[in-house]
């Protein structure tokens, strides 16, 4: 029951959050000089000013900011999220079409990102300051330091070019095909080791910390085997950090697969988004942030979950 | 046979200060059933003393020699694995402090069902039941719904009564308390220590306690080893120590104790603290706070010996690492001990037991002025006051 209310209250408390970031959003993105309709008459020298006139009127571009914002956001509370004006197509369908591209991305990124940082930051902590913890933090350095961009595109360079063994530009088939999975690897792998740098780093040193509690020495004194020591005893209490860390990089996963998405042309909402931005798609960029916004808050949100199993004195009451 | 016999047990520390020798050449014995007592202030080498006899000592610290004979075993000859199969099976320990000795995230019950199920094959079941039985035997209220309890539920003192089934769960020979009630309150401490040593009956089980408080010792143990950086100073029978305590510091321990009916503004202490292990004094160890000490102190370290003949000894119950004892030192050691209701007089309270309670009537008084001190020595500050170790 306290847990229930829990995620109640904290899912009304998104509410105000989301409506700072459309508002900071659409402020900004008003801010910026030109819509699509310039475009379309820089491409179309025919185009008379009446004709611009309606068109603007058309898709509500001519009243104030706060007039637009108001229909905007009337829509939105409505279900409408607009249109993307460059192929004139509505909003939701649109992302709807992208969305899963990313979602697989981005868990895929993410499991791989778990999967090299918590056997990594196991072993660099239990073996703290060996050769192997010493190698450990290179990796991490270089992970931190390596720009995801430059990372695709050595990638690409190294697996796709050079070696021949992993194919680059997806086909247009269904996401969950088997061919298809393929295509994620490199991406999925150029987003998870950013990541999983962070990640590892976080949970050496709180698996580090935690080694050093009473709690394992009694552990050990019970005769358990250190292999039950490390991952029944410490790993538990370790992962509670790792946790907020693990939430805290669904924000960057996403920015990175704005970046990532367009250095391995994958198909998804992070490259629609560059795109937007780029015709001033004011419709489709709203939609995206709120829905990035959306998604940040749930991983929180599900950190704050997963606390309250790993650890029993954690209540939400 | 002795149960355990520790010979030469000599462990350093490398830390940054230097090497510090936290347990120096160290010997005892504990016998089957016995129950003995290890007492000396913070940083004495108790509980790294403790932690030896498991092989639990970690880095930056090495056993650097000696021999831990458990049943005969030397258990410094052991693998990795089989030292496992004796630690919480054959020697279990009660931690300081319990809080921090239970893991947080994880129930009471499975903390010590773990132990049962790994060491004697228990089935989950059957380890649970055991498990119960235990909590009960320790004294905690309604057993079975406690048994899914997380630690945090529990309350200080039931969490060293399930630290203590924890230590008992698998039968142990030897059982090592390390300051077991020292984060208790005193009525609490008073019914954990009934518990523990009635249980050590009850489970035929030998117990090393590990204490700075000598009350404690008077009241459960058989045999006493009093140790000072690092290194035993004096080994006596409870009641010989109490009695006719041979080392100064002992003494000095003995005149430490606050009595009822005291009229006296100030404790007595022993000036000084005790020495930084980075830098122990030359000769014995214990000179600087030593009211008779004398100069062969500063040069000669005494070894430990028979208090009667200066002869050296082994594993003896009966010896003190003092040069008085080998002729070396000018003059005698001058104190006087006075025990009310003693040996051979006419008891003059209702606690003629020296074994007996000591909250309410102190069994052992000495003189106010045991030593012979002159009082300003005891009121002074120590020659060497760099001392603050972390509890040893």
């Amino acid at each position: 029951m306290g847990l229930r209310r829990f995620i109640a209250v904290r899912v009304l408390t998104t509410i105000p959050i989301l409506f700072g970031v459309s508002v900071f959003t659409f402020a900004m993105v008003h801010l910026t000089p030109g819509d699509p309709i310039d475009q379309l008459v820089a491409l179309n020298p025919q185009i008379s000013a009446a004709e611009e006139a309606a068109i603007r009127a058309r898709y509500g571009l001519d009243g104030p900011v706060w007039q637009q914002y108001f229909t905007w956001i009337t829509n939105v509370l409505q279900g409408d999220f607009g249109t993307v004006i460059n192929v004139d197509q509505p909003v939701g369908p649109y992302i709807m079409d992208r969305l899963p591209q990313t979602i697989a991305l981005g868990l895929f990124g993410w499991v791989i990102a778990l999967l090299i940082a918590i056997p990594t930051g196991i072993y660099a902590a239990v073996n703290k300051d060996t050769l192997g913890d010493d190698l450990s933090r290179v990796f991490a350095l270089s992970g931190i330091s390596l720009p995801n961009f430059w990372l695709g595109l050595m990638l690409i360079l190294v697996f796709a070019l050079w070696l021949d063994l992993w194919p680059v530009l997806a086909p247009n088939k269904p996401l969950f095909s088997p061919a298809m999975l393929k295509y994620l690897v490199l991406p999925g792998v150029t987003i998870g080791t950013a990541s999983s740098a962070t990640l590892m780093r976080v949970m050496r040193s709180s698996m580090a910390e935690e080694m050093n509690k009473e709690y394992v020495t009694a552990a050990r004194a019970k005769g358990l085997p250190e292999r039950t020591v490390v991952l029944k005893h410490v790993l538990r209490n370790s992962l509670i950090s790792v946790t907020t860390i693990a939430a805290f990089l669904t924000a960057s996963i996403f920015a990175g697969a704005v970046v990532v998405e367009s250095v391995f042309a994958w198909p998804g909402l992070g490259r629609a988004f560059v795109k937007a931005i780029s015709g001033r798609e004011v419709d489709l960029i709203m939609a995206i942030t709120l829905f990035t916004g959306v998604t940040i808050i749930l991983a929180n949100l599900l950190a704050d979950i997963v606390y309250a199993l790993l650890d029993p004195r954690i209540r939400y009451d | 046979m002795s149960l355990l016999e520790v010979e030469d047990l000599t462990v350093n520390f490398y830390t940054e200060e230097g090497v510090v020798t936290a347990v120096d050449d160290l010997s005892f014995r504990i016998d089957r059933g016995e129950k003995f007592g290890v007492v000396g202030e913070s940083g004495a080498g108790k509980s790294v003393t403790a932690l030896s006899v498991m092989r639990l000592i970690e880095e930056p610290g090495r056993i650097e020699s000696g021999t831990i004979r458990f049943d005969g075993q030397d258990l410094m000859e052991l693998s990795d694995s089989a030292v496992r199969d004796v630690r919480g099976n054959d020697i279990a320990m009660i931690f300081q402090d319990a809080q921090t000795a239970l893991n947080p995230v994880y129930t009471v019950g499975e903390q010590i069902s773990e132990a049962i199920r790994h060491h004697l094959d228990y089935s989950d079941a059957e380890a649970r039941d055991r498990t119960i039985r235990l909590l009960d035997d320790v004294g905690i209220p309604e057993p079975e719904a406690r048994y899914d309890d997380y630690p945090h539920e529990f309350s200080g003192g039931m969490q060293q009564r399930a630290i203590i089934a924890m230590a008992l769960s698998c039968d142990p020979e030897l059982l090592i308390a390390d300051e077991p009630t020292t984060a208790l309150d005193v009525t609490i401490e008073a019914k954990i220590l009934d518990r523990l040593d009635r249980l050590a009956d009850e489970y035929d089980t030998a117990i090393q306690l590990i204490t700075h408080d000598l009350g404690v010792i008077a009241e459960m143990c058989d045999r006493v080893m009093v140790m000072y950086a690092g290194r035993a100073v004096e080994n006596a029978p409870v009641e010989e120590l109490y009695y006719d305590p041979k080392h100064p510091y002992t003494v000095g321990l003995m005149s430490a104790i606050p009595r009822i009916g005291d009229r006296q503004d100030r404790l007595q202490t022993i000036p000084g603290t005790m020495p930084d292990l980075v830098e122990v004094p030359s000769g014995c160890s214990f000179h600087p706070r030593c009211p008779f000490a004398e100069e062969a102190c500063t040069r000669k370290q005494p070894p430990l010996v028979d208090p009667e003949t200066g002869d050296g000894v082994g594993l003896s119950d009966r010896s003190a690492a003092c040069l008085a004892y080998t002729g070396d030192l000018d003059s005698e050691l001058d104190y006087e001990v006075e025990v009310k209701g003693g040996r051979g007089s006419p008891p003059d309270d209702t606690q003629p037991d020296p074994r007996g309670g000591r909250t309410d009537t102190e069994p052992l008084q000495a003189d106010s002025d045991p030593v012979g001190l002159d009082t300003d020595l005891l009121d002074r500050d120590g020659p060497d006051d760099s001392g603050g170790q972390q509890d040893g």
